[in-house]
């Protein structure tokens, strides 16, 4: 039985002017259907550069990865990102952003009105249909993470790469995404990957935590299952004793066996 | 001490209401915002801001010019000269008697259009070559050196090049404002090209858009900014071409007036052109500039 997503041996390396930089060495990990997996490691150690692999921006130098029993190599609405600064078209209003994701993607599929009903059901999904009609530069980072993530919903991927969604916002608003993000992920059973340098973020989040080394030439250090059950609910989940165990297993990880040297650059 | 008083006052009101306060708070009276009445007094001062300064600094040119040269022998007319040569041109610039002796509003209508046949044609092959300078490496450093010593090159040389090509003066015209208005259109769109976020490029290929999909979805909205700014150059830069070009070519354009003007010493004639010339450049370059503005308003 093959798995939903499957990392098999790959390496990435950059050359740049005769100079070869290795980013990955040697990754390998499965995904099944329907699990949130976070990718946590300190900065410059390839979690983006994976990410971007997995969506097919970037071609791998070696190895393969596989989607069901297809090969990644190029990008696709079946592999939907949520960047990190939401890259919604400044002008298009909300609505239309959403919209050229579907039209692009159920050309000949759905109807003009199932369209517009499947644009409205995923800004609903988000809590953003009231504001539909504004552009970008009208709403605040955190609705525009929420309609970043509503696009990225609406291409009904086969997997949800979430690459740092709520780095550039405040606590508040990130702790009601995340929230908004582990409702999404029981109602609709998705599977998602998360980059994140949080490690609360991880842990509430995910069923396992992939922790990478430090680059260059990074690998996978170690993979944490979280089996915490769901719903989970952050308050009460911080006097969780699993809780706070797999936090201190990803804060040993990250600080005590991988620190961040910053000479090594 | 007024200040304090009139502070005190509606707390001293507001404390026994504590309790209704809180229901009948919302009702409070405030001065209507005035932004939809009609305010003459705004309107006017906001029309002296703007109008006295240019019209007293051009009472004061005129003036002086007509210091200057109302000397008997003077090279140059003075202003009320050109009024008694030259008043049915500045009255009227619509009237026709015939074929060669019409207002000069027509002559720059038919100068206008010209432009408009070589800018629009400029505007569209510009657009479309600048997106391909932007987009491809190999384009870049292909053609870019290339459009660097061409767009350096003055309008007028092409003239005789294009004579020879089209045999004919119209067309040649055409050709002279579209080689010259073409270049600012082409370098602008490409550095607005070039500067799209990567951020959106990997939207687009996320989504698998397609070329012409990205062209008019992402490329366009996204540089227009830059692509306008071309454009009005390039509109300033083909106004400048057509009087040079049709002082050349003849016909009925503005600029042939000019030279038939000079051949027949009027200079009056001369002189009222100029501020035609000058009202029509003025005015296209903020035409563009405010479609412009609407287009990439949202951006």
């Amino acid at each position: 039985m093959t798995s939903y997503l499957k990392i098999d041996h790959i390496d990435k390396s950059f050359e740049r002017g005769g100079v070869r930089t290795d980013v990955l060495k040697d990754v390998s990990l499965t995904i099944e259907k329907g699990e949130f997996v976070s990718i946590i490691g300190h900065s410059g150690c390839g979690k983006s550069t994976l990410l971007n692999l997995i969506a097919g921006l970037t071609r791998v130098t070696s190895g393969a990865i596989l989607l069901g029993n297809t090969e990644v190599n190029a990008p696709g609405p079946e592999r939907a990102v949520v960047f990190q600064n939401h890259s919604l078209l400044p002008w298009l209003t909300v609505y239309e952003n959403v919209n050229l994701a579907v039209s692009k993607v159920f050309a000949g599929k759905k109807s003009k009105t199932e369209k517009h009903d499947w644009v409205m059901n995923n800004l609903d999904l988000v809590q953003m249909a009231h504001a539909k009609d504004k552009r970008p530069a009208e709403i605040s980072g955190g609705m525009k993470q929420r309609v970043g993530i509503a696009r990225a919903l609406a291409m009904e991927p086969k997997i949800l790469l979430l690459d740092e969604p709520f780095g550039a916002l405040d606590a508040l608003t990130r702790a009601h995404l995340q929230d908004a993000v582990m409702e999404i992920h029981a109602r609709l059973g998705n599977t998602m990957i998360m980059i994140t340098h949080d490690v609360d973020e991880a842990v509430l989040l995910s069923d396992r935590i992939v922790m990478m080394t430090n680059g260059p030439a990074a690998r996978i250090g170690e993979v944490l299952d979280v089996p915490i059950p769901r719903p989970r609910d952050r308050i009460a989940l911080s006097a969780d004793r699993t809780y706070l165990k797999s936090r201190e297993a990803v804060l040993k990880f990250l600080y005590e066996r991988h620190r961040f040297v910053e000479a090594a650059e | 001490m007024t200040a304090t008083a009139r502070k005190a006052q509606p707390a001293s009101e507001a404390k026994p209401l504590t309790e209704p306060v809180m229901t009948t708070a919302t009702v409070v009276a405030l001065p209507k915002p005035m932004r939809s009445t009609f305010r003459p007094q705004a309107i006017l001062a906001a029309a002296a801001r703007n109008i006295v300064p240019p019209l007293v600094v051009v009472l004061i040119i005129l003036g002086v010019w007509q210091i200057a040269c109302s000397h008997p022998g003077a090279s140059l007319p003075a202003p009320s000269q050109i009024w008694t040569d030259s008043a049915d041109l500045i009255t009227s610039p619509f009237f026709n008697n015939g074929p060669q002796d019409i207002g000069l509003a027509w002559r720059v209508l038919i100068s206008l259009e010209r432009v408009a046949i070589g800018f629009g044609l400029a505007a569209f092959v510009g657009v479309i070559l600048g997106a391909v300078v932007g987009q491809s490496v190999w384009a870049m450093r292909g053609l870019d050196p290339i459009f660097q010593v061409l767009r350096t090159v003055p309008p007028l040389a092409w003239l005789p090049l294009s004579l020879a090509a089209f045999r004919d003066s119209n067309p040649s015209a055409i050709f002279v404002i579209f080689i010259t208005s073409i270049w600012p259109v082409i370098i602008n769109t490409a550095v607005g090209v070039r500067n799209i976020p990567d951020d959106y490029r990997n939207i687009a290929r996320v989504l698998r858009l397609n070329q012409l999909e990205f062209f008019f979805r992402i490329m366009v909205p996204a540089a227009a900014p830059y692509i306008f700014t071309g454009l009005r150059i390039g509109v300033g830069l083909s106004w400048l071409a057509i009087v040079a070009a049709e002082m050349l070519t003849g016909g009925v354009g503005i600029g042939f007036f000019i030279w038939d003007a000079w051949n027949s010493s009027r200079l009056s004639d001369i002189i009222v052109a100029l501020v035609y010339i000058g009202v029509t450049g003025f005015i296209l370059d903020k035409l563009v500039a405010f479609v412009g503005t609407i287009v990439t308003r949202s951006n």
